[in-house]
């Protein structure tokens, strides 16, 4: 497989990347794991129990369960690793520890500074090994999808043995893992390989005798590898697939090119702060003017499915999928004829005869240009307005879109975990990264009673309800697509599963 | 003797502190910073990161530390990869270009420097067209097509070699003949000019006039004065290709430095810039620092004097 590049860290602590996170997925194993189909799982776990408010999760270890070295993994190692992510002098500090904020008094306790409600007993934090086979985990809210959390890499354990080498997780004959497979090369900027972890309690269900990890940055010569034989496995999450190839390849490699629906959205950001697009009718017209279907066929054309909402299909909702449950073209229906007679209103209601100069900004990457140039044509042709496209370099972009400084700007966001949640509670107005300037009361509220509610159906009722306020009442943001995952997998390899997220799980993969 | 090389050092350590200066504040001017991402790290968590780096003090107070830390040539650690020093990923990703650049380097004099006596020895005929032509290809057809080319041809087609890697000794192959197209040629023209200028000199008749075989004339008095200009173009080209051709490295896989070097911008990963920038300074300085003493050795009339001491 290829990663594209080093990865930054193989601390399930520090990574926030997906690089590292496809490492540590062979490395590791969480209380629970995610099978084919998204399923919650056992893993270190082997069972659990919740108390009835929701609030008190329970876990049994399962005895066999063993590191790389040989020694047992036990309940402690998790309240270690889980309280090494959260504690507030951990240097440099854990980047995601807010995956762990579910977790009673957590917060409180990883943030020291300016904090007046800070806690610096960590025996207040509501994770407890009462023996060793037994994990006590009290949340501050009910938490539905606690159990999709656990399996996340931050919450993965670490051995005890990193307390006395902070530098462990640099090199491999350092790092002592717990899931199907352990580290035996890691030559920087070039090559990783994993082997069977021979502790490993299920190591009759890994049969890959190695998964060797190569660092190729051009996606060009990714291609010409795997076409070759020197990888089995290319593209999306680690590696990419040239746009301009997939067309071929759905001929030459029909039973190989995998296209897969992941929870992502590709939209455009409002700046609703600045003129001209603090006004709601000019965002909905530039919305409605834009045909999606055209765009994934003609310039991404990698399968995706256009997007009138924030939330992706693949993200669950109660019963089914919440795009099922709630369709995003109740949120609005791209029009032309609707779009004009929208902008018209808002240039009134600005007492504006034409629009002012608008600049959409992109980032420099694969297909930006493109998509923007589409839109911008689409703009000029169905509104009658000018778009100048300007693209900046990725840290320069992200600084000016986070401090506001753009008029549209290109934006995209993937689930960190299987809620609707993960798309909504970002556009609240004490969110950091709300890049668009959106504060609305009643949609903090919303947000609020539904991080509090238990109940699934409540839940998605007021995710929706919130979804409604951002898009069909406000046309914040302004979405385009739902992203695929483009891969290609050689066809004796089976069982190699790529889930909702895009991320790939190969432990039990197999060669046919 | 001493003078010369003191006073050569103290121009090296200047210009090295004017870069280290330089560099730093252009690079702190940059927007963004290492944890600046599309996932935004929470304020607190960032402010955490921030102090422990120590990029939360005054960009001068930073720059003054940094200064210090170089003085005992410590690069510090890299705020990208984890727990990594400067050194240590300079180290390993230097050794990759470097050993691609030498393998280069030998095959562009070996092969230029041949092709361009037999092009001089044979001028007009057909064989000096030839090495000309081929001559101006290498010089106009730029390395990352050729790599391209060479890769899809001799890899993805033929399947003779891996199409990247730098694993075994026949993954050198490849690379080796992008990187070493352009100097090949240029020496190529270097050498066959020269040495049509040298086999008209005053010397070369007379060492004929003795009745030398043809081979003594042409290896040990026309090469020694041909090469001259040859040695002058392969200092900075020694610098160029040791530290890496990004775009080939890119083509071929290769973990070379110049990758990191981008990337390190593009991460906004300060020790690693400057660590890199001050690297590629020093050999470069090296390379020509080495220049300077092969011209004593190829010809004796320059000696290590000072510019002064001449004027004198």
């Amino acid at each position: 497989m290829n990663l594209t590049s080093e990865p930054p860290t193989l601390d399930p602590a520090l990574a926030q990347d997906s690089v590292s996170f496809t490492v540590l997925t062979g490395l590791y194993e969480g209380l629970t794991r995610k099978d084919a189909d998204g399923k919650v799982i056992p893993g270190m776990a082997e069972s659990w129990d919740v108390s009835d408010d929701m609030k008190t999760y329970t876990f049994h270890l399962r005895k066999d369960a063993k590191w790389s070295n040989g020694d047992p993994v036990t309940a402690h190692d998790f309240e270690y690793a889980w309280k090494r992510v959260l504690d507030p002098d951990m240097n440099p500090a854990s980047p995601y520890a807010y995956q762990l904020y579910y977790i009673k008094n957590a917060q409180n306790y990883n943030i020291k500074q300016d904090n007046p409600n800070h806690i610096s007993d960590p025996n207040q934090v509501g994770v407890k090994a009462t023996d060793d086979d037994t994990l006590v985990v009290n949340l501050e809210n009910p938490t539905p999808y606690f159990l999709s959390v656990t399996s996340f890499w931050t919450l993965f354990p670490v051995h005890q043995s990193a307390k006395s080498n902070s530098a462990w997780a640099a090199e491999a004959n350092t790092i002592v893992s717990n899931g199907p497979f352990k580290i035996t090369t890691w030559k920087h900027g070039n090559e990783i390989d994993l082997v069977p972890n021979e502790n490993y309690y299920a190591k009759d269900e890994v049969k890959l005798q190695k998964v060797h990890f190569v660092m190729v940055k051009n996606s060009a010569t990714e291609l010409k590898m795997y076409q070759t034989g020197q990888l089995n496995y290319s593209g999306f999450p680690t590696g990419e697939i040239p746009i301009e190839q997939i067309a071929k390849l759905q001929q030459t490699n029909k039973d190989e090119l995998r296209i897969k629906p992941i929870a992502s959205t590709y939209y455009y950001n409002f700046n609703t702060t600045k003129e001209p697009f603090d006004n709601a009718n000019i965002r909905k017209a530039f919305a409605l003017a834009v045909d999606r279907q055209q765009l994934v066929d003609k310039v991404t054309k990698g399968g995706q499915e256009p997007a009138l909402g924030a939330v992706p299909p693949s993200i669950m909702g109660e019963k089914q999928s919440f795009r099922e449950e709630y369709p995003d073209t109740d949120l609005f229906k791209p029009d032309v004829a609707e779009a004009k007679q929208l902008l018209a209103q808002g240039l009134k209601e600005k007492g504006w005869t034409q629009l002012p100069p608008v600049t959409l900004t992109i980032n420099e990457g694969t297909g930006h240009k493109q998509i923007a140039e589409a839109l911008a044509d689409m703009w000029r042709k169905n509104l009658g307005v000018d778009v100048k496209i300007e693209t900046q370099e990725w840290k320069v972009f992200l600084k000016n879109r986070q401090s506001l400084n753009y008029q549209i700007a290109r934006s995209g966001w993937s689930a960190d975990y299987n809620d609707p949640m993960t798309f909504i509670d970002m556009f609240t107005s004490t969110s950091g990264n709300n890049d668009i300037g959106f504060k609305n009361a009643q949609y903090d509220e919303l947000v609020k009673k539904a991080l509090a509610s238990g109940d699934q159906h409540e839940r998605m009722q007021l995710l929706s309800q919130a979804e409604n306020i951002l898009i069909k009442d406000n046309m914040a943001i302004l979405p385009l697509y739902y992203y695929t995952g483009v891969h290609m997998v050689n066809k004796n390899l089976q069982n190699i599963v790529m889930d909702y997220q895009g991320m790939v799980d190969y432990t039990r993969s197999y060669v046919k | 003797m001493v003078r010369y090389w003191g006073g050569k050092l103290g121009s090296v350590l200047l210009s090295l502190f004017l870069l280290a200066t330089a560099t730093f504040f252009l690079m702190k001017a940059i927007p963004g910073d290492p944890f600046t991402a599309e996932k935004a790290v929470p304020p607190e968590i960032k402010a955490k990161l921030m102090s422990f780096y120590g990029l939360d003090k005054p960009v001068w107070e930073q720059y003054l530390i940094y200064l210090k830390k170089l003085v005992h040539l410590d690069l510090g650690m890299s705020m990208k990869s984890q727990y990594r020093t400067v050194s240590s990923i300079i180290s390993d990703s230097f050794g990759f270009s470097f050993r691609l650049g030498i393998f280069a380097i030998v095959v562009s004099v070996i092969v230029g420097v041949g092709l361009g006596i037999v092009s001089a020895m044979h001028h007009r005929k057909l064989i000096d067209g030839t090495a000309m032509v081929l001559a101006v290809l290498g010089v106009s057809v730029p390395n990352f097509v050729l790599a391209s080319l060479l890769q899809y041809v001799f890899g993805e087609e033929l399947n003779w070699f891996n199409v990247a890697g730098l694993n075994g000794p026949l993954d050198y192959v490849l690379p080796v003949i992008a990187l070493s197209s352009l100097p090949i040629a240029y020496i190529a023209r270097l050498t066959r000019s020269t040495m049509l200028e040298v086999l008209t000199a005053e010397y070369i008749k007379t060492a004929k006039a003795k009745g030398l075989p043809n081979r003594v004339i042409i290896l040990k008095h026309a090469l020694r004065n041909a090469v001259l200009p040859v040695l002058t173009y392969l200092g900075p080209m020694t610098a160029n290709i040791v530290t890496g051709s990004v775009i080939v490295e890119e083509i071929f896989g290769i973990p070379g430095l110049g990758q990191y070097f981008v990337d390190s911008v593009s991460n906004r990963d300060y020790t690693l810039i400057m660590g890199i920038t001050l690297f590629y300074a020093v050999i470069l300085m090296v390379a020509r620092l080495l220049t300077d003493i092969a011209y004593g050795f190829v010809d004796p009339r320059i000696g290590f004097r000072s510019r002064k001491e001449v004027s004198r």
